[in-house]
Order: structure tokens, then C-alpha cells, then sequence
């Protein structure tokens, strides 16, 4: 580790004015970032610590029922928070990492950090859901923009992250295991208007929605509906862990599984 | 009645882990010295390169740096020697390559050190490295064996090859076993890796040198698994200290696994820095380091063939491997894949023919050596696993064709075709017990059930006999050995009646401190809870050997069973004197001296305190005090035997294995604490199962190290794990040392890979999938992989 300072501040305002000091850098939970510094691989001034924030934190219900969870939310939180309001989210949250990641990582530092072995994406990009910074709204669509690539701009913060709650929804996480991360993750969410399916872990470029599948569950939501599909391994991760074909083939398996485990 | 505590056979709980389990433990970085200064070291980020030239201009002028070593302040100063001489077939002797505290001249892999900084603090040593200004040429790398061998680029160019030694045992068997393969019924073949390992201590290796200008001595607190070792190799070879001007303390030492056996060249800079800038200078290596610099183990690719008659016999093993010492010679290197695998390429069979071909070979990758069973795991993985495939190809029950080979209980002592003396067992036993214990019987229902889940279950089985012990120091002097492989201890007899026990053994996580009580307190028949063990320090304890090979109870055990005779004795003469009989009239029974018929007698306390208050004592004939020493060698290897099942589930979808149960039924001769034996098996098993599931070390084509984190290096998590049934109840004791004892601690990590592969392979041929073999680790991945290829 280099020397840095440390802030922090207790409003969203203060942190982003803390945040436009050259080479200064948001801290969440400091799960990705501390290993990080720790290794001197990245050498801020300051860090902003985001964790003294009231109005980042927490789990609420929108007029429109949408599940509204503060940016510098712990996944621990998540996952009891979220409980009855959103299986789904909170299945996925219960099963980051171990229990010391879980009280200390955020949703807003996964998501800025977008690892292409992250779970989080996939349930943001599975329910459509909408990301709220200190200056704008992004669509989940719009915000991930290949590994470690986001539509945020130098100095933005996450402050809240906005789902609208499906009729059924699961995520199937086939671990890397090493890490733990998703080898392949797959998130599947039914709502009104159609089936949404994302995939992480899987591609080069980061999180993805599987459209193929998508089209076919909004008409038949059951596991056999994909049987005819194929998954191509272009473009896929081959490392370590598993070769391109492999994460290919457990795309499908793991979205047949999501499927048939949704509630 | 047996007593339940504080004797042998009690499961005494381990008095070490009220301190471990606390946090009071004091391990080498823990232990603060005052005006500590601290050293971080260079290291190559190239496997292979010439070093140009160093620049340290910038690095001194950095704020509270005291020095900058390079490999240039070593090169007049000795190498870190092999510990073990290997002849080649030829009888040439091996090929040595000098091995510097920092490198010179050449970097040779990832990690390897070619300068040091010492500062003020930590993070001013780092500072100071990333301000060396180094020219390293980076040179063509070699990582593979057969590439390595075959024109590859020269690891060390003074000795014009990458071969270290082309070993063949027993050579003058060779023309029998290829006569016996060339006119065999019929022949299995088989090509394996044994996959190379991280051991990944809990504590990383760590070292503080200090100097004392006025006496001329040096002290070094080192993670060590033996630290006479340690002072010897430091003094003797590398650094031309006296051995009586330096003190070498291993204290707490938080796990080694073979890794802290050997003597690394940070000990010795720690030390020359400690003299040179006048100030004790610390090391403790980052989780990274460790990655990169820790001895690695295992790393053989073997193609073994075993031949049988139209009944199974087995009539014939030959193999032929090629084991990587990586880029030098750490200390028991050349040992590993010869006398410690070569010698146990019989197995438990009746088998007359064996030949075992070694080649090992220098690449650009971290040392090689001895690892938690340390080619005895090599040996056993090759043998089980073509056991298992030749059951297979003869349509015959892999139980079955073990148990027509295996070595019977009247035939020992055994010599066997690989050289080894087999001095007791019984295999049927172990299998008996193993088949009971693992409900064989209801096998095809559990498959059943399996199958209707849409999985596909497999059983393993796999029999084992291990050499420990390590062991007589005639024998593996005509083996090779530079060094003897005896054990010592002193028992000190206070004059309260308390007793310290000084022993050569070093304790990293076995429990010594709560078992060797137990065997003194049983001879003496007083309170285990009187009794202390000191270990660790050369200061304070005799010479001997440390731990490693499962030797700590057969080998220093039985000199703490010596040295304690030795004090009955003496005891018994003052007791004589005490009681005014004479000496043969004296029984010795529950910690007291009776005149035999009589009610005449002194207890165990009185005579040690009549010892050292020799008041009216027969100093003519006897001298004051109550301590004695006792050096062991022992007459052989002990031998260890086991028989392992495990079942296993297997997701066809998905590759996927989880081990649902897993029965390990071991001899280790007589146990002294069935908890603490039982706690080794566990720990042995995590690392069996580890290397067979989950571990893998990668290095890429140019020699970086693609694992060389958790984020992709797989330990065994407790959920990755099986609850275990380990049963030691099978007992033949050892013949030939005083306690019967042969030696529990590497034998998990030996039985277990073989058991799992073939029990994943049963589970898919089960299955109806062609597979007939995977190397490990089976990770999903791989399992999908065979099941689709
Ligand atoms: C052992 C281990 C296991 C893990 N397993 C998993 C797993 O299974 N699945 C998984 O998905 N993740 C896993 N993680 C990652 C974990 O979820 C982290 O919490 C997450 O990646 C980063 O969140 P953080 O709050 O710790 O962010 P930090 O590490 O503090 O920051 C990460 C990055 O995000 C930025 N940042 C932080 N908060 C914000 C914000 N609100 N707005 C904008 N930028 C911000 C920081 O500047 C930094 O660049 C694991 C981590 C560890 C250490």
C-alpha cells in the first residue's frame, strides 16, 4: 500500500465535491479496492469513504413498487432486507462471497467495478432495474459497457439502484473455485411484459442478455423451452478455470436451472 | 483400567491449542526485537533473464534506507547445497548448480531474488525496490519437462544441460521387469500427471537475523521445521558462521507441510544484514512471495505399466517420469522422486519385478521438493490409479485384485522388489475393516438413489503403504544422504519432580506438546501436567533432525522413550540407596520405588529431589542431578498401511463432483493419542482431496504464474469436504522401535488422491461414458471436458 488520506463524508453533496481532488477515488466496502492498494496496484491520494452516507443506505419500497436499495449498501443487507420483497435479489446477495465480503461489500462498488465475474450485474441487467447516480438515471442496458467498463463518468457516484420486482425470478451461480465468483452466473426474471435473462461470468464482454432465450421463455416459461437453443462460444471467456465451450454449455444449463427454480 | 488422560492411548486434548486457538501464540512475526529494521526483497518478474546491471543509487538515497545487497555481495560465500547425492544410471553423479542467497548473473523464475533492501520500515524497503534500477535481459524460458529436455533453453549454462539425474532403480532389475512386460499376459499403460502444489502454510515463511558485534553471535528466529537443520546448512555450507556463534529458535511455527524443512536464502541475508548494518533485520513474506518462492511440490508426469497373468498377478511395474526440481536444488529435492518414491513402487503387492526411471529436470519455475508425504503421494497415485485401470481392462473387482496380490500377514518381515524391507502389516485387515465401515454392501442402492437425482455415483477404493519415520542413517547413507537421520532428546528431571523434555522434533501443528507427556508421564506414572516439552531452539534443545516424514514419534518418540529409561535408572539407584536395598530388589511401578515384598517405598518426587539434594548421598557412586540424553537411530523405516474408500456423485450436466463419503482405515501401529492421530488423518485428507479436486499450479509458457493467487489457486474450503470416518483400530505394531508406532501425518495426503480419481472414474463408466482416466484436479471443467471429448 501507498499513503493516501482518507474522508468522510456524511452527505452524498460532500463526497462528490471530496471526489473532484485529483486522484482521489470512492471507497465502498473496499472489498476490490483494498486488495487492490494492498498489492500497490493503484496509488490514489485520497479515498472517499462513502460509508458514513445516511441517504445511501438501505432497502425501501417506490410508490411504483420498485425495491430501492442505497448505493453504499452492504450485500448482507441486501440479502435480509430483501427477503420477502425480492427472493430473487436477495438469493443472489446471500451468496456473494463469504460472510466478512457480504458486511462489508456494496452494491454500488460491485457494480461500478462491473467484474466480468460479478453477480450483481446480472440481477441489475435481469430486472431492467435503473441505476440513480448523484446527477442522472441510467438504464441498466445503457450502464455496462464491457469488463470493468461502466457508463459512469470520472468522480459519479452510485446512490441508489431502483428494481422493478418481477413475478418470478432466479439466479443460478456456478462458481469459479478458486474465487467463488460466478464462473458463469445466470439471472432469470419473469415479469408482465416478457422474460428477461442475463448472463455473467461467461463473456468477454462482460454481462450480457441472452436473447434467444429471452424470446423463448416470454412464450413458454419452463425449462424445456431453451432445449433447442445452442449458445456459441465465440466470444466467451476461456481461462483457467474452464475453456470457452465449457462456459458456453453451462450458460444453457444454468439458465434451464434458473428457470426451473424461479419463485 | 486404562486411565482416560495423561497416558498412552488417552485422547488428551491439545494443550498447544489453548494458546494457538487464543491468539497467543508467538510466531516468528510476532516476536519484536528492539531497533528491528526491516528487509524486502527484488524479485524477478522474468522466469528467466540476465541480470545487466544493477543500479542502487536511487534506492540508497531513499528516505531510512540502511542498505541495498545485491547478488555481487554473495559471490564469494558457499550455495545452498542438495542435501541428497543421486548417481545417475550411468553413475555419473547428479548435476549441482551452485544456489546463491541472491542471484548472480542469471534470474532463473519468477520470484527468484536478486537484490534486498533493508530500511527503517517495511514500506520504506518496498519504496526502495521499486526504485532499484535493474537491467534485467529477459532470455528465452523453459517450463515444460520434455521441452526442457530436448534442446530447450539451458536453465544454468555451466553444465550444458537441463537433465539433474537419469535415475534407475533397482538397475539391475530392469532386464527381469521388461522380460516380465515383454512375455505378459497382459500389460496396462498408463500416462498421469501428479499435479504441482502450492503448500500454503497459514504463516508465510518469515526470518529476523540479529548480530552481537561484542560476543560475535548470531540468532535467527525462522519459521523452520528443524532448525538444527536450518544452523547446519547456514554454517557449514552457505554462510562459514561457527555453529556454536549462531542460535537458530523455530517457535511457533504455523504449519509447514515440507516447506519449512528447507533452508532459503532470506535466512541468510537477514543474517549478513543483521552484521553489516548493525541493527536486527526482519523479513515475513507476503501471501504473493509465498506463492512464488515456497518450495513447490509433487510435479511428475509418469507413464507406468503394469503387467499380470491370466489370473491377475501382478507379475511386473515399471515407470517412467519425469519430475521437475524446478530452477535450483532446494535441500531434499533429489530425494523426493527417487528413494522416497522409487523405493514404494511396490505398493503392498507380492509383486517380483520393478523398475522406476527418474529423470529430473531443471525448468524456470520455483524449487521443487518434499511435500506432506513427498513422493510416497507420487508413488501411490501411479500404482492405484493402474491397479484400478488394469482391474478394469480384466474385467475383474478392483478389491479383488488387490487383495490376490497383497503381501500376507505371515510373510514379513517382507522384502519387497523395490527394495524396501517391510517389517509388519495386514492389508486384508485394513480392507476388511474399510468394506465394513463404508457399507459395501449397500453400494447399488445408493447408486440407485443417485441415478434417480440424475447423477452418477462412483467408488474409489485404493490401498497404501507408506515408508516413515525417516529413518536409519546407515541406510540412506549408502542412499545417498549427506546428512544422518536420527533423532535426540534430553529429559530433565527438576528438582521438584516436574520435567522438562527437550527433543529434536519441532512441533508446527502435530501436537508434541500434548503426546510426548503423554508417553513420559505413562513410563514415570506421574502427571502428564508436570511435564513440559521444550523444542526449537538450538540453545536449548540437542541435536536433532526436526519433523518431516511422519517421524516425529517413531524417531524422536523412541529417543524421549531412551533418555526416560535411562532416567528410571538412575532413579531406581538412588531409590536403592534411599531404601537401603539393593537395586535389583527395587520395582518401579505408578511413580513410586518399592523394595519388592515389602511396604517400603519413595515416590518418583522424593528421588528426584534426593537428586539434586544430595544430602547423605553416594557420590562415589552415583552423581547428583536427574537428566539424561539419548540419541535414536532407528533400524528401518516404519511402514505405515492403509485402505481408503470414498463415493462419489457426479454431475453429468455440469462435470461437477462432490465426495459424499469418504472412509479412511489406516495402521499406524500403537497409538499414542487416537484424537490427535485422528486430527492428522482429517488434515491429510483435506490436502489429498485438495490436490485431487482443487489444486493446480499453472505456470504459462514463458514462466509467469497464471495461479499465483486464491482468486484462482482452489484450497479445500470445509465445504468442499466430506465428514470423514477414519478408523485406526487395525494395529500391527511396529517391530522394531520401543513404542510399536509407525507414523500418522502424511498418510491422508498419500491415500486420498488415488481414491477419488477412481472413484470418479467408476462413476462415469457407470455412466456409460468412455473415460478411462483424468488428470488431477478434477474440476468440473476437466470432468466435463473427459466427458465430451
Ligand atoms: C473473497 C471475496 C469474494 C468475493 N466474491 C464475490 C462474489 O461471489 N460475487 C461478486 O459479485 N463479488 C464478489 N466479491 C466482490 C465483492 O462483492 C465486492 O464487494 C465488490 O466487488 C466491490 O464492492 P465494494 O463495496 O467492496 O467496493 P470497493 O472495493 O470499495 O470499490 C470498488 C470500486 O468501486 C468504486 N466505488 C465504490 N462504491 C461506489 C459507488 N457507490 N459509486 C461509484 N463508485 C463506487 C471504487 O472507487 C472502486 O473503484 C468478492 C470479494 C472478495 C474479497
Amino acid at each position: 500500500m501507498y499513503a493516501f488520506d482518507i474522508e468522510r463524508p456524511s452527505t452524498i453533496a460532500d463526497a462528490v465535491s471530496a471526489l473532484k481532488a485529483e486522484d482521489s477515488q470512492a471507497l465502498g466496502g473496499g472489498q476490490t479496492l483494498i486488495p487492490t492498494l494492498k498489492q500497490r496496484l493503484a496509488m490514489p491520494s485520497a479515498l472517499v469513504s462513502l460509508g458514513g452516507i445516511g441517504e445511501m443506505q438501505g432497502v425501501c419500497m417506490s410508490d411504483d413498487g420498485a425495491v430501492c436499495v442505497g448505493g453504499a449498501t452492504t450485500h448482507a443487507t441486501v440479502a435480509s432486507e430483501t427477503a420477502n420483497s425480492y427472493s430473487g435479489l436477495s438469493g443472489l446477495a446471500s451468496h456473494i462471497g463469504d460472510p466478512a465480503v457480504r458486511n462489508r461489500g456494496t452494491i454500488g462498488g460491485s457494480l461500478a467495478n462491473n467484474d466480468p465475474s460479478a453477480c450483481y450485474p446480472a440481477a441489475v441487467l435481469g430486472s431492467g432495474a435503473e441505476i440513480i447516480t448523484n446527477a442522472r438515471s441510467i438504464a441498466a442496458d445503457d450502464f455496462f459497457e464491457g469488463m470493468f467498463a461502466t457508463a459512469l463518468d470520472e468522480g459519479e457516484i452510485i446512490t441508489e439502484v431502483r428494481f422493478p420486482v418481477p413475478e418470478k425470478a432466479n439466479y443460478q451461480k456456478f462458481v469459479q473455485p478458486a474465487s467463488r465468483f460466478a464462473l458463469v452466473g445466470v439471472f432469470v426474471a419473469k415479469y408482465a411484459d416478457g422474460v428477461r435473462v442475463a448472463v455473467t461470468g461467461a463473456s468477454e464482454d462482460g454481462v450480457f442478455r441472452w436473447s434467444e432465450a429471452e424470446t423463448a421463455l416470454s412464450s413458454d416459461f419452463s425449462a424445456s423451452a431453451i432445449n433447442g437453443l445452442t449458445v456459441s462460444a465465440d466470444g466467451m471467456i476461456g481461462d483457467l478455470h474452464g475453456t470457452s465451450e465449457y462456459r458456453a454449455h453451462l450458460v444453457k444449463v444454468m439458465t434451464g436451472r434458473a428457470v426451473a427454480a424461479a419463485s | 483400567m486404562p486411565k482416560d488422560s495423561g497416558v498412552i492411548g488417552a485422547s488428551d486434548k491439545r494443550r498447544e491449542d489453548v494458546r494457538f486457538l487464543t491468539g497467543r501464540g508467538q510466531y516468528t512475526d510476532d516476536i519484536q526485537i528492539a531497533g528491528q529494521a526491516y528487509a524486502a526483497f527484488a524479485r524477478s518478474d522474468v522466469a528467466h533473464g540476465e541480470i545487466v546491471s544493477i543500479d542502487a543509487n536511487a534506492a540508497k538515497a531513499m528516505p531510512g534506507v540502511l542498505e541495498v545487497f545485491t547478488g555481487e555481495d554473495f559471490a564469494e560465500v558457499g550455495g545452498n547445497p542438495a542435501g541428497w547425492l543421486i548417481n545417475s544410471r550411468d553413475g555419473e553423479p547428479m548435476k549441482e548448480p551452485k544456489r546463491p542467497v541472491l542471484a548472480h548473473g542469471k534470474v532463473r523464475h519468477v520470484g527468484d531474488a536478486y537484490a534486498a533492501v533493508i530500511a527503517e520500515t517495511p514500506e520504506q524497503a518496498r519504496d526502495a525496490v521499486e526504485a532499484l534500477n535493474a537491467e534485467i535481459k529477459e532470455l528465452p524460458a523453459v517450463v515444460d519437462m520434455k521441452a526442457a529436455l530436448d534442446g530447450g533453453p539451458l536453465v544454468h549454462d555451466e553444465i550444458e544441460t537441463n537433465q539433474c539425474f537419469d535415475w534407475g532403480w533397482i538397475e539391475d532389475n530392469r532386464a527381469a521387469t521388461d522380460e516380465a512386460i515383454k512375455n505378459a499376459h497382459h500389460v496396462t499403460t498408463l500416462e498421469l500427471v501428479n499435479n504441482r502444489l502450492v503448500p500454503n502454510a497459514m504463516e508465510p515463511r518469515a526470518s529476523t537475523g540479529i548480530y552481537d558485534p561484542g560476543t560475535d553471535e548470531y540468532k535467527l528466529y525462522t519459521t523452520s521445521q528443524n532448525p538444527h537443520l536450518t544452523r547446519l546448512l547456514i554454517c557449514a555450507f552457505v554462510m562459514g558462521i561457527p555453529e556454536n556463534k549462531l542460535t537458530v529458535i523455530a517457535p511457533d511455527v504455523g504449519g509447514g507441510f515440507g516447506s519449512k524443512i528447507y533452508h532459503y536464502g532470506e535466512e541468510a541475508l537477514v543474517l549478513a544484514a543483521a552484521k553489516k548494518v548493525g541493527r536486527p533485520v526482519r523479513w515475513t513474506a507476503s501471501r504473493s512471495e509465498a506463492f512464488l518462492t515456497d518450495a513447490h511440490g509433487r510435479d511428475h508426469v509418469t507413464k507406468i505399466e503394469l503387467a499380470v497373468d491370466a489370473e491377475g498377478n501382478f507379475q511386473a511395474f515399471r515407470t517412467e517420469t519425469y519430475a521437475n526440481v524446478g530452477a535450483y536444488l532446494s535441500n531434499f529435492s533429489t530425494a523426493t522422486p527417487t528413494f522416497l518414491h522409487g523405493t514404494l513402487m511396490a505398493g503392498n503387492y507380492t509383486v517380483p519385478n520393478v523398475y522406476v526411471n527418474v529423470k529430473a529436470v531443471f525448468t524456470n519455475t520455483a524449487p521443487v521438493d518434499a511435500y506432506r508425504g513427498a513422493g510416497r503421494p507420487e508413488a501411490t497415485y501411479s500404482l492405484e490409479r493402474v491397479i484400478d485401470k488394469c482391474a478394469r481392462e480384466m474385467g475383474m473387482d478392483p478389491v479383488e485384485m488387490r487383495r490376490k496380490n497383497f503381501i500376507k500377514p505371515d510373510q514379513y518381515p517382507y522384502a519387497g522388489a523395490a527394495g524396501l524391507e517391510y517389517d509388519t502389516g495386514n492389508y486384508d485387515a485394513l480392507m476388511d475393516k474399510m468394506e465394513e465401515l463404508a457399507d459395501f454392501a449397500g453400494f447399488e442402492a445408493r447408486r440407485k438413489a443417485s441415478e434417480a437425482k440424475g447423477l452418477l455415483r462412483g467408488r474409489g477404493v485404493n490401498a497404501y503403504i507408506e515408508a516413515c519415520g525417516i529413518a536409519p542413517s546407515n541406510l540412506v547413507g549408502i542412499l545417498g544422504s549427506r546428512v544422518g537421520l536420527y533423532d535426540a532428546a534430553t529429559v530433565r528431571v527438576n528438582a521438584t519432580g516436574t520435567l522438562s523434555v527437550m527433543v529434536g522434533a519441532h512441533s508446527h501443528g502435530q501436537g508434541h506438546e500434548t503426546v510426548f507427556p503423554q508417553v513420559v508421564a505413562d513410563m514415570l506414572g506421574i502427571d502428564a501436567g508436570s511435564i513440559d516439552i521444550v523444542h526449537g531452539d538450538t540453545s536449548k534443545i540437542p541435536f536433532g533432525m526436526g519433523s518431516y516424514g511422519s517421524r516425529s514419534l517413531a524417531v524422536c518418540g523412541s529417543a524421549v522413550v531412551r533418555a526416560t529409561e535411562k532416567i528410571i535408572a538412575k532413579a531406581r539407584k538412588i531409590a536403592a540407596h534411599m531404601l537401603e536395598a539393593a537395586e535389583g530388589d527395587v520395582t518401579f511401578e505408578d511413580g513410586n520405588f518399592t523394595v519388592a515384598g515389602t511396604d517400603k517405598s519413595v515416590s518418583f518426587g522424593e528421588v528426584a529431589f534426593k537428586a539434586y539434594v544430595p544430602h547423605n548421598f553416594p557420590l562415589e557412586d552415583i552423581e547428583p542431578g536427574l537428566e539424561e540424553t539419548a540419541f535414536y537411530d532407528p533400524a528401518n523405516f516404519t511402514y505405515p498401511s492403509g485402505a481408503y474408500t470414498c463415493e462419489v456423485e457426479v454431475d453429468p450436466e455440469t462435470g461437477k463432483v462432490t465426495i459424499d463419503s469418504f472412509t479412511a482405515v489406516d495402521d499406524f501401529g500403537n497409538v499414542m493419542n487416537p484424537m490427535v492421530v485422528s486430527g492428522q488423518v482429517h488434515g491429510g485428507l483435506g490436502q489429498g482431496i485438495g490436490q485431487a479436486m482443487l489444486e493446480n499450479t499453472i505456470y504459462d509458457e514463458n514462466g509467469q504464474l497464471n495461479s499465483a493467487s486464491y482468486m484462482d489457486y482452489t484450497m479445500p474450503r470445509a465445504d468442499d469436504l466430506p465428514f470423514y470416518t477414519v478408523d485406526h483400530s487395525c494395529v500391527t505394531p511396529c517391530t522394531h522401535n520401543p513404542l510399536g508406532v509407525k507414523g500418522c501425518g502424511e498418510a491422508g495426503a498419500i491415500g486420498s488422491p488415488p481414491t477419488i480419481v477412481n472413484a470418479v472414474i467408476d462413476a462415469l463408466q457407470s455412466g456409460g461414458k468412455d473415460v478411462t482416466h483424468i488428470d488431477m484436479p478434477l474440476t468440473p471443467a476437466r470432468v466435463w471436458s473427459a466427458m465430451n471429448s
